[in-house]
């Protein structure tokens, strides 16, 4: 078994069972903040697979996407949680 | 011998995701899912680039890969205190079995500052443990 067949059928799909575990939180999320942790956690997981993927294809290009989507999830957390503190105070 | 290395780290790094993806649905408080979350999918993911970065083996590639784990590790705190200081002041219950709240009644509810001990105005204060039906929405 070379280590793309490795990667591609054994890690790449526990990776993306635990996107599912990760959705079905994001959907279910008894309060706003356990949304937004889930969308953060989905971020965090999707560079791990966007790095599996640049192994499999041999393509180290795709590590940029992964360095934005890094910023994305940081700033919409911080953008998010700034929001939810604001909506709650009175003055 | 550098595909043992990557399958061995990129291994690691996926079981630490899964990890905190399982975390994620079976723990019962919000506070403990960040906990959870800041730690080991920090970890997974930084695992998980290491393994890029030694699979290419080139300048340009190990110091991307560098500093996107430089800058997850540096965000991933910031952000857990964010969201965990917002869920604090929205009125997130604790799980029923955690022991001890460090800040009850010390933040006030208005105005959002800190204080060191409890004083005479409880009424203004962030208090978790209370009843649902006391806290003024």
């Amino acid at each position: 078994m070379t280590l793309t067949d490795y990667l591609y059928y054994i890690i790449l799909p526990i990776l993306a069972f635990s996107v599912l575990l990760i959705v079905y939180r994001f959907i279910k999320g008894p309060s706003i903040a356990d949304k937004i942790i889930a969308l953060d956690v989905l971020i965090t997981t999707g560079i791990g697979i966007i790095g599996v993927y640049s192994i499999i294809h041999g393509r180290s290009t795709f590590l940029d996407t992964a360095m934005i989507l890094a910023l994305i999830a940081f700033l919409s957390t911080v953008a998010f949680s700034y929001y939810l503190e604001k909506r709650n105070r009175k003055k | 011998m550098s595909s043992i290395i990557i399958v061995i780290l990129i291994t690691l790094g996926t079981l630490f995701v899964l990890l905190s993806a399982i975390g994620l649905v079976r723990m019962p408080d919000t506070y403990m899912r960040i906990s959870v979350n800041t730690k080991a999918a920090t970890l997974g993911v930084g695992l998980i680039l290491v393994g890029t970065a030694v699979f290419f083996n080139d300048l340009s590639t190990t110091s991307r890969a560098l500093v996107i784990i430089l800058f997850v590790f540096l965000t991933a705190p910031v952000s857990a205190h964010l969201i965990g200081r917002a869920s604090y002041f929205m009125g997130v219950k604790l799980w029923k079995g955690s022991v001890m709240d460090d800040l009850r009644g010390k933040y006030q509810r208005n105005s959002h500052v800190l204080k060191s001990e409890i004083d005479d105005t409880p009424q203004n204060n962030i208090d978790h443990t209370r009843n649902e039906d006391d806290i003024v929405k």
